[in-house]
């Protein structure tokens, strides 16, 4: 685990490589939530000091953009595929039972720090519909009782 | 590779290297030696393609075969339903839905024995096996031009890309044609933008090449955000160089000697392919500085996007790579006359820019061949729902939905009737029944109340309900919204309100009518096309599904039984068994026995208390005597 | 190029350049806006065409479009006022009221908010959309701006101003569709700029004027006033007096009407900041440190140095600002003259400008442990309260200012305009280095634009290099040129606001004319003031030279220092 301190010496080398370019806003901060794993007050605010522009312009960029995120996640992230084509083969009904399972609702992270749970729009697995990611593994052609199982595993 | 100083070279290159593809290229049933490509999709891989790999490769030593077989990683085949498919060449064997465990299989039937693997075919409706890849109907009626590699070769290496032709157009825009050739080749193909409006390319490439300017950009739009489509993800991830090279002929065209790939952060594999494209493409000298020994320059820079649909809008999109939210402005002016950095700029999708290296290779008028009227050429469908063959089709313009839907798709699945398909995503709109048989291009589906969109096609079955199906893509629609103009911030919101409403059971005729109002307000008069076209979906269901509105709000009755507010969960008493299963499995205990006789006379009916449930629909499902029914 | 055009069915020629908004103002054929300003003082033509609220037809189109962003091309064909149009208008403006509190009876800004006119106008009697409020409907008070987000309809105005006109972007759209709202300000100048430019109640200013009716209700308290010079051309805004008419006796006759102790002029306190400050820069001249030496009384643009520009901060003058200097004085000279406690005399200061609220505040500015300055009114503020208590401006007689401290020359009259300080202090300066004064006017400092140069002769071998400034973002060009070494003046003028004080955050706006226009009455309104006063130059005037005499002993003198000068702090990482 790198500390804060090299965290920030390793944003601030990529913002120089970025020649301190605004325009490079988005990239700076794909790469924040990379080492950062979100993109706290603190992170925005030494961006926007490097980038020398005010603060609330990255903090209108970071809130525009659904990717980017100022809380932190979990250890595993669930990503439920609300496409249409998961959509129409169920999609709901599987972000229903996670939500009962965790007691968590969509966009929010377990007391325990150990699920984030989110929706994204279409992973592109459309053949496999319905279908849940977990961090890096996809699972699909689900079916509401696969979920227990499969959380379990985490 | 070695630098490629000139077309000769190039094209000295083509022959080295076609015996790359030997076996791919002919089929033949009995062989020496084999080729094995295995999908690396994004549905496949997520299906463990790249174990499959592995593990082919592993038993093709323990096999000692490994001499005699090629193992290689490809593009996206389209069939996503039955993946992960593997084929096998020369033969031409297409094998589905394989999981890791059927590697030694493979090897050892089909390349020590060379026997089929009968398993691992397809079956297609009637359960015949079919083992030829040209034979399964899910391919038959397609023709691909922008898919032409994916499948075929191995986006990661750029020997095989240059086997197939590939480089080929932009040497010979840069040694035999002007910009003004190039672009009366690409307006001669008719080709159109097959990122949604449907501009006319070479129209758009004379407008950028009119702006007089120090600069001038190039930008691939691959920033695919219909959700249900995934064209342009597969087209990156199984040709990268395609798009790479038609950037640079357009850098040509129109005098840019820089080009961005927007991409969806969401798209690792395609961002990693292109990556690697890239950097091999510039050390070939087929990109960068004097590109093939010429005096034409042209740089590419990938930048991500971060999760904004609105970015698909170019005015939008262009905003994003300079670092901003991704708002749109109005046009004009257009990113022709100023785009990126107040830059004159030419904005493509990823399909558009892969039809280009044909159209000049091949000639326009020849592409033009293909297609309707207005549409000219092939257009890729990302086809899915409720569907027997999900996957990616490309077909001539003007094929029918029929003939998508049921002789490439295969029909409904589970044997259930038709009722809408939707195209062109939160943009498009529903078709019913009865356009079945129109001939798919750009103007018959706006005609039609939809649109092309960038192809997204999801198919609807009896048991969707088409106010939900609307409501789905105004969720849509509100949370992508970028909020700058009021029609679309606060009109989409007040039009989800109402239909949520509508599906709560709470609607009113009124508010059929507001919803009417409200769409075309909200149509004609948002700033973008996200807005002008977000009443689409509610427009198009409300044209040919009126009926099931009306019952929504006057009967309130869901006739597809799916909005839980409108729904009843019965027991049939006559058929109730008496069993109990479904006051056992009842979350809410809402089911309690009477003191009735079931069908069993020993045992009591059940009953269900419409106060208490929840409409989860576990009772329906766990009745052993179907005497449930909503 | 000229095209032809038709709005509609008559013929018009226009230039191409132009939108059809503007062609339609022109000719007098109204088309309702929401979103669009021009803000001609600083050439910002804000058209985001965002709002929908003036879109017309064209022909061929098959979407109306906003008349504020399209341009016209030969055979336009136009139709502003179809029953489309008016109908789609009033189905938008809907959508805005169904996503408003619309709690007009008792907003700020009711019968001055720009939506309120326009439903109004397009005879909205019922909203037949509702749903969910985007914001929460409340104010939050940050720094005496007050931002209710639920009235805010995202015409993004105020952070064009602030971006555009300001530098800063203190304030961005942030979040995104229905729940979009602007942003809390993130080092923020106060300039107010933002609530002048905002349609609805969604940016108003802190009301702090029923804290002073208690005070004045308090007999322990003696309560003086002093009003800006800048005030007295604006306040007969509110009171039917044609734009920049001078009402200083009437303002005068006012504040006496609702019972301050004393009424005095902080043009008094301009008069002695001129003392103080020529004397400094006459010292930095000489020895060519420091140079340029900057203005410091503006308190919006020494929070923007003191935020932006800390590396800087040894150029500004260190002078208090006129109406501190004046409250520092009342709290010691004239406590002492007339016998009473500092600690029972409040001072109020009547202000074209919201960030005065802030400067009021600053703990450095006390002496004694007494705040030099106690309260501060806007002009808004002040004729709010003026109409609440029902004086008539028009029916009050003629007052004069109380003396001493009522005193001003014509130099601190025009401190209100943009130009006026530095040309105020040129009067001194040249009177302090030649002896005499040829022309007391320094025409080539006055102006409008943003950022005006001027070598201005003092004497007969000194010439001074100036520059002046109105609005930041003019400010922070000149500022990046003296930290690149290329700009070499010998002092400046900045003003946070355009145009200077006759445009500040806290002067009313008049519905009838474009600002621009009100600006330019307001400046010469100033001037006209100055014209007519028998002394002209600061050092001449009598009372200041009583002051100095009586208490301060000279300008720069050690008890000078202590009472009218000040320190500025490095803002940047607040």
């Amino acid at each position: 685990m790198k500390s804060n301190k090299e965290l920030f010496a390793e944003l601030d080398t990529f913002i120089e490589e970025k020649h301190n370019d605004p325009s490079e806003l988005i990239a700076i901060l794909h790469k924040a939530q990379g080492l950062f794993g979100y993109l706290p007050m603190n992170v925005q605010q030494f961006i926007a000091d490097k980038l020398k522009i005010n603060v609330s312009r990255v903090y209108g960029v970071v809130t525009f953009y659904s990717f980017f995120t100022m809380v932190p996640k979990g250890d595993n992230v669930i990503n439920i595929c609300l496409g249409t084509a998961c959509f129409v083969r169920g999609a709901n009904d599987l972000l229903a039972r996670v939500e009962e399972i965790l007691k968590i609702k969509n966009g929010e992270t377990t007391p325990d720090g150990k699920f984030t749970l989110t929706t994204l729009r279409c992973v592109g697995a459309c053949g496999l519909a319905p279908v849940m990611q977990i961090n890096d593994k996809t699972y699909g052609n689900l079916k509401v009782d696969d979920i227990d199982g499969i959380l379990s595993q985490y | 590779m070695k630098k490629i100083n000139s077309r000769e070279e190039l094209l000295a290159l083509y022959e080295q290297y076609q015996s790359l593809l030997d076996l791919r290229k002919e089929e033949k049933d009995v062989s020496e030696k084999y080729h094995i490509s295995v999908c690396g999709g994004t549905g496949c891989t997520s299906s463990n393609s790249l174990e499959i790999v592995e593990e082919l490769k592993k038993y093709a030593e323990i096999y000692h075969v490994a001499d005699k077989v090629e193992i290689s990683i490809t593009g996206c085949f389209g069939f996503c339903e039955r993946g992960p498919i593997v084929k096998i060449f020369p033969d031409h064997t297409f094998y589905v839905k394989v999981t890791p465990q059927d590697a030694e299989k493979i090897i050892k039937q089909h390349i020590v024995e060379g026997k089929v693997v009968e398993e691992l075919l397809y079956k297609n409706e009637k359960g015949e096996k079919i083992s030829k890849q040209d034979n399964i109907n899910f391919y038959k009626k397609q023709h691909r031009i922008a898919l032409r590699n994916c499948g075929l070769i191995n986006p990661e290496v750029l020997e095989e890309t240059i086997a197939v032709k590939g480089y080929q157009a932009l040497a010979k825009v840069l040694y035999e044609m002007t910009s003004d050739d190039v672009i009366k080749e690409v307006s001669d193909s008719g080709l159109r933008g097959r990122g949604g409006a449907g501009f006319l390319t070479g129209q758009k490439w004379r407008f950028a090449k009119a702006a007089v300017s120090d600069k001038k950009y190039i930008i691939c739009n691959a920033d695919e955000g219909d959700p249900g489509a995934f064209m342009d993800r597969s087209i990156l991830e199984g040709d990268p160089h395609s798009v790479l090279e038609s950037m640079a002929i357009a850098g040509y065209a129109i005098g840019a000697d820089e080009g961005e790939i927007y991409i969806r952060a969401e798209y690792p594999l395609a961002v990693h392919r292109l990556e690697i494209a890239i950097r091999e493409a510039t050390e070939a000298g087929l990109l960068g500085d004097h590109i093939l020994g010429t005096n034409f320059s042209f740089h590419i820079n990938i930048k991500y996007g971060a999760g904004a649909f609105v970015c698909g809008e170019e005015t939008a999109l262009i905003h994003s790579i300079e670092g901003k939210r991704g708002e749109p402005t109005l046009k004009p002016p257009f990113p022709a006359t100023k785009g990126l950095f107040g830059k004159p700029t030419n904005v493509n999708n990823v399909e558009t820019w892969a039809n280009i290296p044909v159209i000049i290779l091949d000639g326009g008028k020849k592409f033009a061949e293909l297609g309707t009227e207005n549409s000219k050429g092939t257009k890729v469908f990302a086809l899915a729902g409720k569907i027997n063959n999900v996957g990616l089709v490309e077909v001539p313009m003007g094929t029918t939905l029929r003939e998508i839907i049921y002789d490439i798709g295969g029909g409904i699945k589970n044997g259930k009737k038709f009722k809408a398909v939707q195209t062109g995503g939160p943009s498009g709109g529903c078709l019913s029944e009865k356009d079945l048989d129109t001939p798919i291009d750009y103007d018959n589906l706006v005609e039609k109340g939809s649109m092309m969109g960038s192809g997204g096609m999801i198919v609807l079955d009896e048991d969707d309900c088409m106010v939900n199906i609307a409501k789905f893509y105004l969720e849509f629609t509100v949370e992508e919204s970028c909020g700058k103009c009021t029609p679309c911030r606060v009109g989409n919101k007040r039009m989800l309100e109402i239909l949520t409403k509508i599906t709560d059971g709470n609607g009113t005729e009124q508010d059929l009518a507001d919803l009417q109002e409200l769409a075309h307000v909200i149509k004609d008069c948002s700033l973008c096309a996200l807005g002008q076209s977000a009443p689409n979906p509610v427009l198009s269901t409300m044209q040919g599904f009126m009926d099931e509105y009306i019952a929504h709000v006057r009967d309130k009755k869901c006739p597809a039984g799916t909005c839980k507010n409108l729904v009843n969960y019965e027991i049939i008493e006559k058929n109730c068994l008496g069993c109990g299963l479904c006051a056992r499995n009842c979350p809410v205990n809402a089911i309690f026995k009477t003191d009735r006789p079931a069908k069993n006379p020993r045992l009591m009916a059940y009953e269900i208390d419409g106060s208490k449930c929840v409409k989860c629909g576990t009772c329906l499902h766990k009745c052993p005597a179907k005497a449930i029914i909503k | 190029m000229l095209v032809n055009i038709k709005i509609n069915g008559k013929d018009y020629q226009a230039d191409s350049s132009l939108t059809i908004l503007k062609v339609a103002r022109r000719y007098h054929i109204h088309i309702p806006t929401l979103c669009y300003m021009f803000h001609e003082e600083t050439n910002l033509e804000h058209k985001p065409a965002s709002c929908r609220v003036c879109v017309v037809e064209v022909k061929g189109k098959r979407n109306l479009v906003p008349a504020c962003a399209t341009t016209v091309y030969e055979g336009m064909e136009v139709t502003t006022n179809s029953i489309k149009c008016i109908e789609y208008r009033k189905n938008i403006v809907e959508l805005l009221l169904s996503n408003h509190p619309n709690d007009c009876v008792y907003c700020a800004k009711n019968n001055r908010c720009e939506l309120q006119s326009l439903a109004a106008e397009l005879g909205i009697r019922n909203v037949h959309y509702h749903g969910e409020l985007s914001q929460k409907n409340e104010y939050k008070n940050i720094r005496g701006l007050m931002k209710n987000p639920a009235k805010c309809i995202l015409c993004n105005r105020c952070t064009a101003v602030c971006r555009e006109v300001q530098s800063i972007e203190a304030i961005v759209p942030t979040m995104r569709g229905f729940k979009t709202v602007i942003s809390s300000p993130s080092k923020c100048i106060t300039c107010g700029q933002c609530i002048q430019v905002c349609p609805t109640g969604a940016l108003i200013q802190e009301d702090n004027t029923f804290q002073v009716e208690k005070l004045l209700a308090d007999p322990t308290k003696f309560v003086v006033v002093n009003t800006a010079p800048a005030v007295r051309v604006s306040l007969g805004d509110e009171f039917n007096y044609p734009a920049g008419a001078d009402v200083t006796k009437k303002m005068v006759a006012s504040l006496r009407e609702l019972g301050f102790d004393k009424v005095f002029d902080t043009n008094f306190g301009a008069d002695l900041t001129i003392m103080e400050e020529a004397t400094e820069f006459i010292e930095r001249y000489k020895s060519g440190k420091n140079l340029p030496l900057i203005t410091s009384c503006c308190p919006g643009w020494v929070k923007f140095i003191e935020s932006f520009y800390p590396e800087l901060l040894h150029l500004p003058s260190s002078c208090k600002s006129p109406t501190e200097m004046f409250g520092a004085i009342v709290k010691s000279y004239y406590a002492e003259k007339n016998h009473l406690d500092p600690k029972d005399i409040v001072v109020v200061s009547l202000m074209p400008c919201l960030a005065k609220k802030r400067e009021a505040a600053r703990t450095e500015l006390s002496n004694d442990g007494y705040q030099n300055v106690d309260i501060v009114l806007t002009v808004k503020e002040y004729a709010d309260l003026l109409k609440r208590r029902g004086i008539d401006l028009r029916e009050l007689p003629d007052a004069d200012f109380d003396h001493p401290l009522g005193e001003s020359s014509g130099a601190g009259d025009i401190f209100g305009n943009t130009g006026g300080v530095i040309e105020a202090v040129a009067r001194t300066a040249s009177k302090w280095l030649s002896g005499e004064v040829k022309d007391v006017n320094f025409t080539q400092v006055r102006g409008l634009s943003g950022v005006r140069e001027a070598l201005v002769r003092v004497s007969d071998d000194i010439s001074l290099s100036l520059c002046v400034c109105s609005g930041l973002k003019g400010a922070r060009d000149v500022l990046e040129k003296i930290k690149r070494g290329e700009a070499h003046y010998d002092a400046i003028e900045i003003m946070a606001c355009p145009g200077g004080c006759v445009n500040g955050g806290g002067q009313p706006i008049r519905q009838d004319m474009e600002q621009i226009n009100v600006i330019r009455a307001r400046q010469k309104g100033i001037y006209d003031i100055d014209k007519n006063k028998l002394v002209r130059i600061s050092c001449d005037n009598e009372e200041i030279k009583e002051l100095y005499h009586d208490y301060l002993i000279a300008p720069g003198s050690e008890k000078a220092h202590e009472l009218l000068h000040t320190v500025f702090h490095d803002s940047s990482k607040a």
